[in-house]
Formats: C-alpha cells, sequence, structure tokens
C-alpha cells in the first residue's frame, strides 16, 4: 500500500512536470523547430538579451507587476484593518464585494474593465492593464491580512498608550510589526497573479504594450521563439531556489525553536 | 483616524473599478442600438437561445464539469496521502505540486503541444515502437487535459489543508468500534474533507468553465467554449451588446454556483461538527 502511494504521487509529478521539463529541454535545442533535437546549445540564453520584444515584456510584467502590487497592498492592508477592527454585520456584505474580482470569471472581470476604459475615453495601454491588475489585486491581500487583523491583541495597544504612546506610535510600534508578514505575504500573492495573469491583461491592454502573457500567446499562433523556453527556464529555477532557500530556512528554525525549548 | 477612514480607498476603488464597470455590462446586455438612440431590448438573450450558442455552453459544462471530476478524483488521493505522511519529504513534494503554477500558464499549456502533437514527442515514441500514430490533440479529450493540468494543484491544496486538521484518534475510535477501514474512511474521512472538495471546486470549476485559451491552443479552436463566444463578441465582432448578454449569464451562473458551495460548506461544517460530537 505504502509503494502504491508513493508511485501514484510519482506518477502525478511526472505529469505536472513533463510539459516542463520538455520546454526546459528545447530551451538548449540547437534547432529552432520543436520537432528534432539538433544538439546542445546555450544561443537562445545568449539571443535572448538581445531581443526586444521579449525584454520589453519581461520589463512591462516586472513594472506592472510590482506597482500594482505595492497599490493594491496598501489598499488591501487598510481595508482589512478597518474591517478587522470593527464588528459590524454590515463587514460581511462589504467583504463580499469586495472579493468580487477573486471570485468572478475573469473573462468578465477583464471585459466589464475594457468597457469602463473605453466608455471613460481611455486608451488601453500599460496605465489601463495596471488599474486592472490593482483591482484583482486588493482581494487577495484582503484575503492575507485580515485573519491576522483578527488575531491582533488589542490590549497590547492599550498596554502602550497607558505608558505613554500616542496612538499613532502605538499603532506604528505595536500592530503593524505584528501585520508586517502577513502584509509581506499578501505583496507576494498578488504580485504572483500580477505576473501569471493573461485573460484580464488581454481585455486591458493595447497600443502595443504587452507582458509576457500577452506576447506568448501573440507567438504561439506563429511559433514560440526559443528564447521564450530559455527565459522561462531561468525564472522557473530562479524560483525553485527561492522556494528551497525559504523553506528549508523556516524548518531550520522550527527545529531550533523545538530544540531551545528542550533545554 | 477613524477606522471606518481605512476603508475609503476600498470603498472608492471597488465602486469604480468593480460595480460601475459590472453595472456598464449589465446596461450593455439588456439594450440595442435602436433607430433612436440605445433601446431596451433582450434581444441579446433572444439570441443566445440560438442552438449553436446552446450548443457552446453546454459543452463549456460538460468540459468544466469532466474536468473537475477528474481533478477530483486524481487530486483526492494526492492530498491524502500527503496529509497522513510524516515523510521528510512531504515539504519538498508539496512545494513541487505548487511550482508549476508560477511558470507561465500559457506556456505550460502550450508546452503540451509538442508532447501531443502530430510529429510530438508521444507520437515519435509510439512510431519507433511501431504502433501507429494517434491524434491526440484538437478534440475535447485535449481540452479537458489542459483544464486538469493547469487546475490540478488548485484542488490539492485545499483538500490537502483539510484533511491536516482531521484528528487521528477519530480513525482509531472508528476501528475501535469495529469500522473496517474502508467504513471509516466513507464514513469519518470523507465527510469531514468535504469542504476542501467544496472549495477545490470553486477554484477550478469557475475558470474552466470560461477559459478560452486552453481551448484555443489544445482544442486548436474546433472545442469552442463559451470564453471563447465572449472573446470573440468583444475583440473580433465587436457586437458589445451580444458579449455583455453572454457576461452577464456567465456572471449568474457563478453567482448561483458560489451561493451553492458556500451553502454546501456551512451545512457540512455542521456535519463535522456532529461527528466529533
Amino acid at each position: 500500500m505504502k509503494k502504491l502511494s508513493k508511485a501514484y504521487l510519482g506518477l502525478v509529478l511526472a505529469f505536472l512536470y513533463a510539459p516542463i521539463v520538455v520546454l526546459m529541454v528545447y530551451s538548449f535545442n540547437a534547432s529552432k523547430s520543436r520537432a528534432v533535437w539538433q544538439g546542445f546549445t546555450f544561443d537562445w540564453y545568449k539571443t535572448l538579451f538581445a531581443n526586444e520584444a521579449i525584454m520589453s515584456s519581461l520589463y512591462t510584467t516586472l513594472l506592472c507587476g510590482v506597482l500594482s502590487a505595492l497599490i493594491a497592498t496598501v489598499i488591501g492592508s487598510m481595508a482589512a484593518y478597518g474591517l478587522g477592527k470593527s464588528r459590524k454585520a454590515s463587514g460581511g456584505l462589504v467583504l463580499s464585494i469586495a472579493y468580487i474580482p477573486m471570485l468572478n470569471a475573469e473573462i468578465v472581470t477583464g471585459v466589464s474593465l475594457m468597457l469602463l476604459f473605453t466608455i471613460m475615453g481611455l486608451d488601453l495601454g500599460f496605465f489601463t492593464m495596471l488599474i486592472a491588475h490593482i483591482t484583482f489585486g486588493i482581494p487577495y491581500v484582503i484575503l492575507t491580512v485580515l485573519p491576522k487583523v483578527r488575531q491582533i491583541d488589542w490590549s497590547l495597544a492599550a498596554a502602550a498608550q497607558d505608558l505613554g504612546c500616542t496612538p499613532w506610535q502605538s499603532f506604528w510600534k505595536i500592530i503593524f510589526p505584528e501585520l508586517l508578514p502577513a502584509i509581506g505575504t499578501g505583496f507576494l500573492l498578488s504580485l504572483t497573479m500580477s505576473i501569471d495573469d493573461f485573460i484580464i491583461s488581454f481585455f486591458t491592454t493595447g497600443n502595443g504594450v504587452s507582458n509576457l502573457s500577452i506576447t506568448i500567446y501573440t507567438m504561439a499562433k506563429r511559433g514560440i521563439k526559443p528564447e521564450i523556453n530559455a527565459l522561462s527556464t531561468i525564472m522557473f529555477t530562479v524560483i525553485f531556489v527561492i522556494l528551497i532557500i525559504a523553506n528549508v530556512g523556516a524548518v531550520k528554525r522550527e527545529k531550533d525553536k523545538k530544540r531551545s525549548m528542550r533545554i | 483616524m477613524k477606522k471606518t477612514a481605512f476603508l475609503i480607498p476600498l470603498y472608492v476603488w471597488t465602486a469604480v473599478f468593480v460595480l460601475f464597470p459590472l453595472a456598464i455590462v449589465v446596461y450593455y446586455a439588456f439594450t440595442r442600438p435602436g433607430a433612436d438612440g440605445v433601446v431596451l431590448s433582450f434581444e441579446s438573450f433572444a439570441r443566445l437561445s440560438d442552438p449553436m450558442y446552446l450548443g457552446v455552453l453546454l459543452k463549456s459544462f460538460k468540459v468544466a464539469i469532466i474536468a473537475t471530476l477528474i481533478c477530483i478524483l486524481c487530486g483526492y488521493p494526492v492530498a491524502y496521502t500527503l496529509a497522513r505522511s510524516r515523510s521528510k519529504y512531504k515539504l519538498i513534494i508539496i512545494i513541487l505540486i505548487l511550482l508549476p503554477m508560477w511558470m507561465n500558464f500559457l506556456l505550460r499549456t502550450y508546452s503540451w503541444l509538442s508532447i501531443l502533437e502530430n510529429t510530438g514527442l508521444l507520437n515519435t515514441i509510439l512510431v519507433k515502437m511501431g504502433l501507429p500514430k494517434v491524434r491526440f490533440l484538437y478534440n475535447e479529450g485535449a481540452v479537458i487535459l489542459g483544464t486538469v493540468y493547469n487546475y490540478l494543484p488548485f484542488m490539492i491544496m485545499p483538500i490537502y489543508l483539510t484533511l491536516l486538521k482531521l484528528d487521528e484518534s477519530l480513525l482509531e475510535a472508528a476501528a475501535d468500534l469495529g469500522a473496517n477501514p474502508v467504513r471509516a474512511f466513507l464514513r469519518v474521512t470523507l465527510p469531514f474533507s468535504i469542504p476542501g472538495i467544496l472549495s477545490g471546486v470553486a477554484m477550478v470549476f469557475v475558470p474552466s468553465v470560461t477559459t478560452f485559451v486552453i481551448s484555443q491552443l489544445m482544442g486548436g479552436g474546433k472545442v469552442p467554449l463559451i470564453g471563447d463566444v465572449i472573446e470573440q463578441q468583444f475583440r473580433v465582432v465587436n457586437d458589445w451588446h451580444f458579449g455583455s448578454a453572454i457576461s452577464v449569464i456567465v456572471m449568474v451562473i457563478v453567482l448561483v454556483f458560489m451561493y451553492f458551495i458556500n451553502r454546501g460548506d456551512v451545512e457540512n461544517n455542521g456535519n463535522g461538527g456532529r461527528i466529533l460530537r
């Protein structure tokens, strides 16, 4: 039974990684075609940095991701703080409305924003895409920060004020550091969502401004350039290493904590 | 600062960029350009009763339901194994399951083409083994495969997180009371994990029913889904009224679906309580 479940896990992982491995292998393929293997090469990694279309869409993706995640984090964290502090029954309604962009079909969000921008007379481009990304980033920030706000021990802030802190000081010295990890997670989550988004960007950008997803979509019709495979391999490896380091670090800290507690 | 002041940016943003745009969609859905300006009209909805569009709608549901069921059937054992495992590799396996989500989703899907196409990897292997080629792509099966591939991790994670909370003494108690493992699973583990399954279903079904990328890449345009019809109305045909009408239908379906998922969640939490009592 044990062996069976191990084999099954292996099978599922093979299914999840088959296309990724294929893509990585092709990033080293000397042939431009997907069908044949013509020997090992690093060429695509060299030409990648000279490919203007890919580099500019990478820049757009990262800039839009960081900016939208920053703004979404500010708006979302403030909202989570306000919602978590109040015990009004209307909080449930506010929350269901705030979560709409997260729960609704992406295509409907994209289409509705496109209609709004067109009616307002805005040219579709980086700015409209940025607004769209902030819009769907906010709920993810609320989702991660709100539970932390609800866990806050408000008596600590009250104690700080008894000891002479102004409310402002007690917020920044007691409450904010308590929320910071959740705010960071919310930022990363909305950043990830922004970088990976295709459907909403597809409807809200234009005038030649495209992020990586849209560039890949356009290429998919004519054939993906091997440079894209190279870029994805680099991005994938970087994220893999970051995740491993972060998690190994977390596990190690946990172990150290347990050890010190035993002593 | 009053605590309601913290909510003002959210209120403004949501009103302008969430509620107002949705109102515009509803407005377009129920109007038509008439002789003298825009008039109230149900014509767009009437057009939806065309068998062609009904067929597309039904097919979208069929593909999404099958893909969601496959995700449950394939994902549940993974979540179950991981939740009960004490292996030191558990964390790494969880990272490995989540990691593909960080690779661009178009690219991941596109990559399946190099495996499945007529001159692709799988067919090359088949030919080398002396077997005939198989047409894997550009049919419903390929679209379902692409959907399952993209959303499987979204099913595994919520079930895993729910099963982690299952107290193993409940299973021991069930065994002590004479239940065999299968019965214990059906009467204790499975009911306990239903909230996880429901969140997984919500996370898989909604994007699957409205996708247009997977159907374009894996289906090669031969398996149009409702998302493809919306995309065409806005990007190709430029009939905003009809496109909005379909979007309203999709929105209603999603809302009704979410309502039942939430209700099921509440009911089953009650059920879970009963088991514990």
